[in-house]
């Protein structure tokens, strides 16, 4: 079944759909829900009703910008209706990614998220293993830590509404940590029979934590074997297969206790030789086996003979070690939890059980231990589905239930290095792993800080994961030019064009609406984009109009080899030039660059009048600067700008330009009689 | 050493960390720094205690975390942070103000002392489109120097309500930091690619000197100073190249040094022993650049105070003859680099160094310390 069908219904607080009729808009990372101004027609419903978008209505939708438009539209195309104001409720996903506290999971799993994505695939067999089952160790200490932080959350502060949803999370974290560790030992690990019974008892004892107050209460006590929970402590450890502190506590009662010390020492010799398996190899199961058939029926033959008849207590701690299952329900309430039942009964009954014989143990334990009085909760499905070792119905039932991506997503990627997942491709194309991390990363984006972190996600998901990088990166409020450059290099390491352009563009427009050009021409510069290069010049070409001076010196006078970029720049770049050549008083060589840049096309056709206008004070030099060559040219220039000009209506009616045109041609005319009379001089001398 | 390198995850993206400066006399290293955050929501200035140091083990090293000692909310992110004295912390934010704020170490708390706002800003500063966001600010007890995104720079008193003096439109581009040159003059870079000298005293609005990167303009995000060598300057820039320059001679750096692959975002002579050099980057890592090999003799680190006492090693400096900085090829010639951060993945956002010790923070929310930079 398609994962995401299964997603339970929520409510949307304060959406209303009987009162008005609804509509939606699906983004990657979150979903408006608006109130048209329609009344609500037809049927009404009870409440609203908001899933995780699935792929297909993601692909469908688009970028957020377009989500919007679709709801102003639906406002404003509506002209009856009830007339009072429309809400807009975003809905996001991941809840859970606005918890200060799990920022510390999220970010320290990161890196070894990444760590794993960089490790060696060519390790072999056992090392190979080790170093997985090492890093699944690295996110359980992860999410322990966190547990730790949010327990102390919960202790200091004072708020109790705070207080709540801090425990709340803390048992969340235990949960997960609870099912990884379940999940290292089965799939991870792989634990072959024999160890696999020592790890579900570190597994057991590590998160049967309820009896754990009561067990240093006894055991602070002035006089243990005095305290009336003293028989309940030595089971708890007799239950968890603690034989050395079982004993231990024992002995403190035999010795308060002179009159059952025979019958302490029968028991006390029976708890210590009882065969359990070892994690080397220096026995096989059959030996095991063996050795553990014998135990057995010694301890049958104590039991049988009455030995512990006249002791209730040490009786029923026999009949546990004989694996008696009405005995050991009897401790229910020391156990707490079915699969501490489990667990107890393999120990005693099937101390070699296989992995694949795990799912007929657990599912009668279950059975017996709920004993059809209340129903199985859905962690008690979650770590079923595990014990059947139904990977892929761990994930999906964790999906549903966690309120959060980050475990799934963390968890099924390790599985699918443990290459456990390969088989499975879902129906939109795929696969699980890649589907998971983008929903998380996705989730990460919608965050006002975490976005950072999904990119590395989003990089490692082979099939969308670009697409989905290219989505929300855009979506990245760029409030500071910092900022800007941190998304920018991440589009530049991706070679993300398009969206480094539109950066770029974003940035040069901002700058530009505040009057930084330079600061707008280094943006498009960066993003070799040449029609805003130009745009920008013509800024800088009109406010030098306006003013008569140049702004931003600094930056025209440094373009370097981007002066290249667009025609205009290398215009500007070239006449500021021209500028400075003057102000040093080289005219000729001023001239000269004034004249190629009508001449060589490079200056605007609008921009040529003001060109000539500057030739004024040159014709006007007391030494002759132009040639008569020169001069000729730049009355053709003055005379196709005024004749060929299509805006000719525009220089007869204007009396300045009028008056501009006759000076400039009057001094044309000047400069050329000089000119004829200075090189005939020249020439004839 | 990685094993003296102490972490902490603090939920919030930071952007600058910086050691409480020590009183001139002090014998132990330094213990208490601050950090500001950037890009959240909620933004916040914070000082930590470095850990404990009553913890100190057998053999002299440190235990424990870094703690949280106080914090206080800061409008906007936190461009740059510099401590003005032991007790006020001078901060730049996004939205162009600048905060002088006080840590009131009787009682652990933080409040805001005195505020500029908008120092930096667009167009009108008395419209609403206001606040430039102020890049940097570097403090000379009590003068104030600030630079930011509008191109301005501006002269603070610490004691003065009004900026001392205001240079509009210093820069047409971004200018992305600031450091003293010397008393009245002092040094910056912008995102063409220059850096440029201005003398406060002087009253006309252009730099007295301007420096360029050749051929392409790779906008400069940082800058240091030699503590001992006035004329010998660091910058990094946006494609994580090194440039040391020698501000007596040329237009351009003495040497180009490559080893981020990202923006540079912070560079740091060693206050007290400037042959070491330290750099961060987008990229994730931290490079120590160590130019003292050859030196027979190390000088304690322990033994010298902070910034102000500089000057004790000043005169074995200018003994040696020549820069190891300024040599014409100190790759080939003795410099050693390395890599502090190993396997990280997101920028290093800011360092700091202060005797044996540093300090930084990433945008992977952690704050690392190191208290045996030299063991």
């Amino acid at each position: 079944a398609p994962l995401m069908d299964t997603v339970p219904p929520q409510v949307v607080p304060g959406a209303d759909p009987s009162a008005r009729q609804l509509c939606f808009a699906w983004g990657p990372a979150e979903v408006l829900v608006c109130e048209t101004l329609f009344g609500r027609a037809g049927e009404s419903r009870s409440r609203c009703l908001s899933r995780s978008p699935s792929p297909s209505r993601f692909w469908g939708a688009g970028r957020a910008g377009a989500a919007a438009r679709a709801l102003t539209g639906s406002v404003a195309g509506t002209g009856e209706g009830a007339p009072s104001s429309s809400r807009v409720f975003v809905v996001r996903r991941d809840q859970d990614i606005y918890i200060q506290t799990l920022r510390k999971l999220f970010n320290e799993s990161h890196g070894i998220f990444m760590g794993l994505q960089r490790s060696e695939e060519e390790l072999a067999g056992k090392s190979r293993k080790a170093q997985l089952v090492q890093v699944s160790k690295n996110y359980r200490s992860v999410i322990r830590a966190c547990m730790e932080d949010m327990h102390q959350a919960a202790v200091s502060t004072r708020d109790p509404a705070l207080q709540g949803q801090y425990s709340t999370q803390v048992s969340i974290l235990s949960a997960m940590e609870l099912i990884w560790n379940l999940c290292e030992i089965l799939f991870v690990e792989a634990a072959a029979a024999g160890p696999l019974l020592l790890r579900l008892l570190d597994w057991v004892r590590l998160h049967v934590c309820d009896v754990d107050s009561m067990v240093r209460e006894v055991l602070s006590s002035e006089s243990p074997s005095k305290h009336k929970l003293f028989w309940n402590v030595v089971d708890v450890f007799v239950l968890q297969g603690r034989m050395d502190e079982a004993r231990h506590l024992l002995s403190k009662e035999a010795t308060a206790n002179p009159t059952s010390m025979n019958m302490y020492k029968i028991l006390d010799d029976l708890m210590k030789k009882m065969p359990v398996p070892s994690l080397g190899n220096t026995q096989t199961l059959t030996e095991l086996e063996l050795k553990w058939q014998h135990w057995h029926e010694e301890c049958q033959r104590y039991l049988q003979d009455g030995t512990f008849a006249s002791h209730p207590h040490m009786e029923s701690i026999c009949k546990i070690l004989l694996g008696d299952e009405d005995a050991i329900l009897e401790k229910k309430e020391l156990m707490t939890t079915w699969y501490h039942f489990l667990v107890t009964r393999l120990l005693y009954s099937h101390p070699t059980v296989k992995p694949l014989e795990l799912r007929f143990y657990a599912q009668s334990s279950m059975d017996l231990f709920l004993g059809g009085e209340s129903s199985p909760e859905p962690l008690d499905m979650i770590l079923m589905a595990a014990f059947e070792f139904e990977m892929h119905q761990v994930i999906k039932e964790c999906s549903i239930v966690l309120s959060n991506w980050w475990f799934v997503a963390h968890l099924t990627d390790l599985l699918d290095h443990c290459k456990l997942l390969q088989s499975h491709n879902l129906y939109f194309g795929s696969n699980m792993r890649e589907f998971l991390l983008l929903e998380y990363a996705s989730g990460l984006f919608s965050h006002h800080s975490l976005w950072q972190l999904g990119v590395d996600y989003f990089d490692h998901c082979p099939e969308y994961g670009r697409v989905y990088l290219e989505l929300h990166i855009e979506r990245i409020p760029l409030s500071t030019e910092q900022k800007a450059l941190k998304v920018l290099r991440i589009c530049e390491q991706r070679q993300m064009h398009e969206q480094v352009r539109s950066i770029c563009k974003i940035m040069a427009m901002k700058a530009l609406r505040n009057n930084r050009l330079g600061s707008a021409l280094s943006w498009s510069i960066r993003a070799k984009d040449a029609a805003f290069a130009t745009l920008i010049s013509d800024r800088f070409l009109k406010d030098y109009c306006e003013r008569g001076c140049f702004s931003d010196l600094d930056l025209i006078d440094n373009l370097g080899p981007s002066m290249l970029l667009s025609d205009r720049l290398t215009f500007l770049g070239k006449y500021r030039e021209f500028h400075r050549l003057y102000g040093e008083k080289r005219f000729p060589e001023a001239a000269r660059l004034l004249l190629t840049l009508m001449t060589a096309h490079i200056a605007p056709c609008s921009f040529w009048m003001t060109l000539l206008t500057d030739a004024l004070p040159l014709l006007e030099q007391k030494e002759v600067i132009f040639s008569a060559e020169q001069t000729y040219e730049l009355m053709r220039c003055l005379e196709d700008l005024t004749a060929g000009n299509p805006d000719k209506q525009k220089f007869q009616d204007d009396d300045v330009e009028t008056t501009k045109v006759e000076m400039l041609r009057l001094a044309l005319a000047r400069n050329l009689a000089r000119v004829i009379v200075k090189e005939g001089t020249v020439e004839g001398s | 050493a990685m094993e003296d390198v102490s972490a902490k995850f603090v939920s919030q993206k930071i952007s600058r960390t910086r050691w409480r400066p020590l009183p001139a006399a002090a014998l132990q290293p330094p213990d208490l720094f601050a950090t500001g955050s950037w890009d959240n929501e909620d933004n916040r200035i914070s000082i930590w205690s470095a850990g404990d140091l009553g913890n100190a083990g057998l053999n002299g090293e440190y235990h424990g975390e870094p703690h949280l000692l106080c914090d206080i909310q800061h409008n906007g992110d936190v461009m740059d942070m510099q401590f003005l004295d032991q007790e006020r912390i001078v901060v730049a934010s996004s939205t162009g103000t600048v905060t002088i704020f006080r840590h009131h170490q009787n009682n652990q708390t933080l409040s805001a002392h005195h505020r500029w706002e908008k120092a930096h800003y667009h167009v009108d500063q008395d419209t609403s489109c206001g606040g430039a966001a102020c890049t940097g600010v570097v403090c000379n007890n009590p003068e104030i120097v600030t630079v930011g995104e509008d191109g301005r720079i501006n002269l603070f008193r610490a004691d003065q309500k009004d900026a001392v003096r205001t240079i509009d439109n210093a820069d047409s581009s971004t200018l992305h930091a600031v450091t003293f040159l010397r008393t009245t003059e002092i040094l910056t870079v912008n995102s063409i690619g220059q850096l440029k000298i201005w003398d406060l005293r002087q009253q006309r609005s252009e730099p007295s000197q301007i420096f360029s990167l050749a051929g392409d303009r790779v906008p400069l995000h940082c800058v240091d100073r030699h503590p001992n060598q006035q004329h010998i300057v660091a910058t990094g820039g946006q494609d994580g190249m090194l440039s040391i320059w020698d501000i007596r001679q040329g237009t351009m750096p003495v040497s180009l040094l490559n080893a981020h692959e990202a923006e540079m975002w912070e560079v740091h002579f060693h206050p007290s022993d400037p042959d070491h050099l330290f750099t961060c980057s987008e990229d994730g890592s931290l490079w120590h650049w160590d130019t003292s090999t050859n030196v027979s003799e190390k000088p304690s680190f322990l033994h010298q105070g902070g910034r102000s006492t500089a000057y004790l090693s000043h005169s074995t400096i200018n003994q040696s003859v020549v820069s190891a900085w300024l040599s014409n090829d100190p790759t080939k010639d003795r410099m050693e680099i390395t890599n502090l951060i190993p396997n990280q993945t997101l920028s290093v956002n800011s360092l700091d160094v202060l005797g044996p010790c540093l300090v930084y923070g990433t945008d992977a929310e952690a704050i690392y310390v190191n208290r045996q930079l030299f063991a």
